[in-house]
């Protein structure tokens, strides 16, 4: 029976105004892609929360893994150069 | 044990820190478990919960009243969703939590057990209900699930306007004519001690409660949430010029809290198991409404479905 399979799964995201980027907020089930832009308007928007709606399918999202969390970030952790904070400068010295 | 308390040592560091925990994040059964049942448990209530203001939408005593009734009942069809949504991340689909719940073999609130009988019930409910809902879902937002966090801290905004709209139908009434003060009375006084309820069992018979607490799904216990809605709710009271139904009621001086009298616990354990004024209605009811909206859901499908079937022409063009 069509209405006992459950739709797919839509990740939401939402522009709150002009300048912002899109945010997620949740997720909606939905049985095309039109209607999941309509649902997530009633759902995540009853209040003027948006100006812009993205939905895509769960099932596309491509994530990192929580397993490999440490390893797969680590290259960053060791290298505080690239902060501004990393250096030394003369107290002096204005504008820098 | 130990085994585990090394695989999990990760999970319990970041609950120990206050950090949240993520859905692909390693996590014991137990707490993937208590979690689901109690996001569940919540998102039922939240769709159940249309039922007894539902059945005032067509009576509301005026346009603005009405509009008000039907934006919070819409409101609370979206905090169910966002809770589903929740739950899913935990590994179940929604349509899973409704056969559950329509099995009788997960629960919603007690509350909606009960009929809402006049008007004034839609203040009652605003004002106590939502009220208590506030009380218990506020620390909710600091929950260490993060999903369930996120989707509180917008029911909890939503939430201020379902009560303020409620105090103002009461505020209203009770400064009507003689007839609408008792109504709103009247309303206030069958309300009252199923809302303290809504806090669930004394702390002493609550025995899930030390562990929520220790994975900080909860963050104050049953008796302490109930206390702190009863000092709220006692000022309000007398703002709204109406009495509460209990003749132990009385600051304590020196704590600054009330004192309240005992809770009839077999009322509650007696609606929970079923027997409340309302329960087979509101079962029978959520049933139908799933299973009358069956056709709507099929044709959403087939007609995603034949939109599919001719995409790759269109998209080809």
């Amino acid at each position: 029976m069509t209405g006992q399979r459950e739709w797919p799964l839509w990740e939401v995201f939402i522009r709150s105004r002009r300048g912002l980027s899109h945010q997620h907020v949740g997720s909606l089930h939905a049985p095309d892609a039109e209607m999941a832009l309509r649902n997530a308007r009633d759902v995540y928007t009853r209040r003027s929360e948006g100006v812009s709606i993205w939905v895509v399918p769960a099932a596309e999202v491509v994530a990192t893994s929580p397993d490999e969390k440490d390893s797969f970030f680590d290259p960053a952790a060791d290298k505080a150069y690239r902060h501004p904070t990393f250096y030394d400068v003369p107290a002096e010295v204005r504008h820098l | 044990m130990t085994q585990d308390l090394a695989r999990f040592a990760r999970f319990q560091a970041l609950v120990d820190g206050d950090e949240r925990i993520e859905p692909r994040d390693e996590m014991p059964e137990a707490y993937r478990k208590t979690l689901i049942r109690q996001i569940a448990q919540h998102a039922h209530s939240e769709i159940i919960g249309m039922q007894p203001e539902g059945n005032w939408i067509s009576r509301a005593p005026s346009l603005r009243r009405k509009a008000i009734l039907m934006a919070k009942v819409q409101d609370e069809a979206g905090h169910g969703l966002y809770l589903y949504s929740a739950a899913e991340t935990l590994g179940v689909d929604r349509s899973e939590l409704l056969d559950l719940l329509h099995a009788g073999r997960q629960k919603y609130s007690s509350i909606f057990n009960y009929p809402t009988l006049t008007w004034a019930d839609m203040g009652a409910i605003g004002w106590l209900v939502d009220g208590a809902a506030i009380v218990n879902q506020v620390p909710i937002t600091r929950c260490s699930y993060g999903p369930y966090a996120r989707a509180m801290v917008r029911i909890c905004k939503e939430e201020s306007f379902h009560q303020r709209q409620g105090f103002e139908i009461l505020h209203t009434l009770s400064r009507g004519t003689l007839e609408q003060h008792a109504m709103a009375q009247d309303a206030v006084d069958r309300w009252w001690w199923p809302s303290l309820m809504m806090f669930g069992p004394p702390d002493d018979q609550s025995p899930n409660t030390a562990q929520s607490m220790a994975w900080r799904i909860k963050r104050f216990s049953n008796d302490e949430l109930r206390q702190k809605f009863v000092d709220m709710s006692v000022p309000q009271a007398e703002v709204l010029g109406l009495s509460l139904p209990d003749p132990d009621l009385r600051l304590d001086e020196e704590t600054g809290r009330y004192d309240f009298g005992a809770i009839d616990w077999s009322e509650f354990f007696a609606v929970l198991q079923g027997n409340g004024p309302c329960n087979a209605a509101r079962m029978e009811h959520r049933r139908a409404a799933h299973e009358d909206g069956a056709w709507v859901r099929e044709a959403a499908t087939a007609y995603a479905e034949k939109a599919h079937a001719r995409a790759p022409a269109a998209g080809a063009a």
